[in-house]
């Protein structure tokens, strides 16, 4: 009765959290823009830090509390505040109101590779990352057989990072991460992009942290996977817990709700997904005709067109569009691999990639592209991620090209041939 | 504003002091299974938490960004550690041609190009110790945003680097005085206590600085030029025999004056001018307390505007 267990470990508490969002800068003010804004108009100054258009709630009147062992997982719309909420529990943010008590050790994997220095050696990153990530430098040196060994990359161990595979780099930096033993692990999707094989990796580890009767905080669009894994749910929306309990159950209501994005998205200031190098600044469904459209005739080929900026010139960031389906199965993924602007380092501007997806491919249904940028030299890099960035129906209107419905998760429309073989006389 | 900190406490430390009522349920037969640390996160209306616990759990992590730091400089780089000499010294010949030569200034008991190049040495560590952590701030973005530590450690591992490229630079020092025939002094045992003075003062200028500069980007482009205006403010390759009677208080604004001239004083065995002196380490720890407060009041931020 009085097992650890029934306790709390975490413990939220009308947790929530205002952000500002400003107009030429949202992120930040000039020291001009203060010293100004000061002179100017000081009554409005003392006026904005109270209520007013210029600022939003991203989480709201949160309360959670989470017992030792529960693998909970968090899902919800784009901008719903699942990250904002792992911000609070990893401590990189504070709540606005409220307040959280946590007991134990807080690992928080938010992005892979988390402090890897391209110039560093694998062995020096391991090191590095892993004191980083809130591991001390004996438990570090206790492990690293243990996490080389993982990586594979006993070999190459020695050798700068840059020079390293996106593969290469990923996998080590995974290792690092899988070795973390936090009494609180908290992860974020962005985790499980890449390959099966390691989103494979990924998810066992997060079955073995669990059996360790560790915490686990999992944000997820992957919903087939949030099911299988957890036994507790936590649907948020608009910044507020609206289901929270059997995952089957949650999973269905966030579904029905829709996808509550439309086929144009685009992104202000501070707030579009990206760093220092790239910035996504809007995704676009246009149909065969270049109109903004969000339901598609299943026959006719279409485009997804992404434009961002380069901030760093010289980098060479690509996008990758991941076309997902409502049981949030990926049905497949791509990204530029040609063109005049394949491999050259890019001039800081304003880009547009689109690519046209054709007709007879796509089964019906609702379908939602998960939008990245990513670069692979000089070291891989994901600089931006907008899960569920755009929305759109694939419509058969007029039993396509098909006769009847198929099963799947595509629908092609394949070349068929059938010859008399042999005559009946 | 409160001064609560939070009460982090890292796994090698004694039991965190967790409430008396959860105290009875230590019944647990795994370590695992114990609640860990406890911590607690206030909202951002409750005031400034100090979390200096913090800085005590995560200590590890500062050698780590400080020897980062240093692999990083000098990986990739032609001549290596010579280039920390090369900066001052090249500094050092043109004011030893200019201030010594053309100009004839008295230096007093050090040869000039020994007193420029000390005055030189303590710069160098104090103005780029302020100005990489300033910019090391906001390159590290991607740690601010993802992942959870003191950040103050990382203006503060640019003062820790900046004291191994202070020693590295301290061999041609010791080969100035070698060669002026300055002979070693019991004062010399001095010269690391100012030193240590400019590493405070340092740490306190780059947290104040870089803090001040993710949340007011424009502020770095008024840092290069301050910290010119600083140098020549600073008894760095003059000495401060040159200031006319009328403007001596001055001295006594700038902290890196009793820095300059003890640290001098020291290497030449000359009276350490304690009343410079004692400005100089009040204005540091002062420095450092205000630093650290205005760092921690702005890094609960950091992640939602840098």
């Amino acid at each position: 009765m009085t097992d650890n267990r029934m306790k709390p470990v975490v413990r939220i508490e009308n947790v929530g959290k205002r952000y500002r969002i400003g107009a030429l800068h949202p992120g930040y003010l000039t020291f001009r823009e203060l010293v100004g804004g000061a002179l100017a108009a000081p009554w409005r100054r003392l006026r904005r830090a109270g209520e007013d258009a210029r600022t939003f709630w991203a989480l709201r009147g949160v309360n959670l509390q989470v017992r030792q062992g529960e693998l909970v997982g968090i899902i919800g719309h784009n901008g719903a505040g699942k990250s904002t909420l792992l911000k609070i529990l990893s401590r990189i943010t504070r709540p606005t109101t409220g307040e959280v008590e946590i007991f134990g050790r807080v690992g928080s994997l938010l992005e892979v590779g988390t402090g890897f220095h391209p110039d560093l050696t694998g062995r020096e990153n391991v090191y590095l990352s892993g004191a980083i990530l809130g591991m001390r430098r004996a438990e570090i040196a206790r492990k690293f057989d243990e996490i080389v060994a993982f990586s594979e990359l006993e070999k190459f161990i020695d050798t700068t990072v840059k020079f390293y595979s996106s593969g290469m780099y990923v996998r080590l930096a995974f290792s690092v991460a899988a070795h973390l033993e936090p009494e609180i692990l908290i992860m974020d999707e962005v985790l499980a992009v890449g390959d099966a094989a390691f989103q494979q990796k990924c998810l066992d580890k997060m079955r073995e942290v669990r059996r360790a009767g560790r915490t686990v905080f999992f944000v997820s669009h992957n919903l087939p996977a949030v099911t299988r894994l957890c036994r507790r749910v936590v649907l948020l929306e608009r910044g507020q817990v609206v289901a929270d309990g059997e995952p089957q159950e949650v999973v269905n209501r966030y579904l029905s709700a829709g996808w509550r994005t439309g086929a144009l998205r685009e992104w202000g200031g501070a707030d579009a997904p990206g760093d220092a190098a790239a910035r996504l600044r809007s995704v676009r469904v246009r149909d065969e005709a270049g109109e903004t459209a969000a339901a598609l005739d299943i026959r006719r080929p279409f485009r997804i067109e992404v434009s961002f900026d380069v901030l760093e010139s010289g980098r060479v960031p690509v996008a990758v569009v991941e076309l997902a389906n409502e049981e949030g199965t990926v049905v497949f993924g791509t990204r530029e691999t040609g063109g005049e602007w394949r491999g050259r380092g890019r001039p800081a501007g304003r880009y547009t990639s689109a690519v046209t997806i054709p007709g007879n491919l796509l089964a019906e249904g609702s379908l939602v592209a998960h939008v990245s940028l990513v670069s692979h030299a000089p070291a891989a890099a994901l600089h931006a991620h907008a899960p569920n960035a755009v929305a759109f129906q694939v419509v058969d209107r007029a039993g396509g090209d098909y006769e009847g419905p198929l099963p799947g998760v595509v629908r092609p429309l394949l070349e068929w041939a059938t010859r008399l073989d042999a005559g009946g006389g | 504003m409160s001064l609560k900190t939070s009460d982090t406490t890292g796994r090698s430390l004694a039991p965190a002091p967790a409430p008396p009522t959860l105290q009875s349920a230590a019944s647990t037969d795994d370590e695992g299974e114990a609640r860990g640390p406890r911590v607690l996160v206030r909202s951002e209306e409750s005031g400034v938490q100090l979390n200096l616990g913090d800085l005590w759990a995560y200590r590890e992590l500062l050698y780590f960004l400080t020897w980062r730091d240093i692999k990083v400089r000098y990986k990739q780089t032609l001549m290596g550690a010579l280039w920390v000499v090369i900066q001052p010294l090249a500094t050092m010949l043109i004011a030893a041609l200019v201030f010594g030569k053309f100009a004839r200034l008295d230096s007093g008991p050090l040869p000039y190009p020994l007193f420029a190049y000390s005055g030189l040495l303590l710069w160098t560590f104090f103005s780029s110790g302020v100005t990489s952590g300033t910019y090391s701030l906001v390159s590290n973005s991607n740690l601010v945003t993802k992942v959870f530590f003191p950040r103050a450690f990382i203006p503060a591992a640019a003062v820790g680097a900046g004291l191994v490229d202070l020693a590295i630079a301290s061999v041609l020092l010791v080969g100035l005085a070698a060669y002026y025939g300055v002979g070693l002094t019991p004062s010399l045992l001095l010269a690391p206590a100012f030193v240590a003075l400019a590493a405070l003062l340092a740490l306190g200028a780059g947290m104040l600085v870089s803090a001040l500069t993710v949340k007011y980007r424009d502020l770095r482009h008024a840092l290069p030029f301050t910290m010119q205006f600083w140098m020549l403010a600073s008894p760095v390759i003059y000495p401060t025999e040159i200031v006319p009677d009328g403007w001596r208080w001055l001295l006594y604004v700038n902290p890196l004056v009793g820095i300059l001239e003890g640290f001098r004083a020291a290497l030449a065995g000359t009276p350490v001018p304690w009343p410079l002196v004692a400005v100089s380490a009040a204005a540091s720890v002062v420095a450092l307390l205000v630093g650290y407060y205005v760092f921690r009041a702005l890094e609960d931020t950091f992640a939602d505007v840098i």
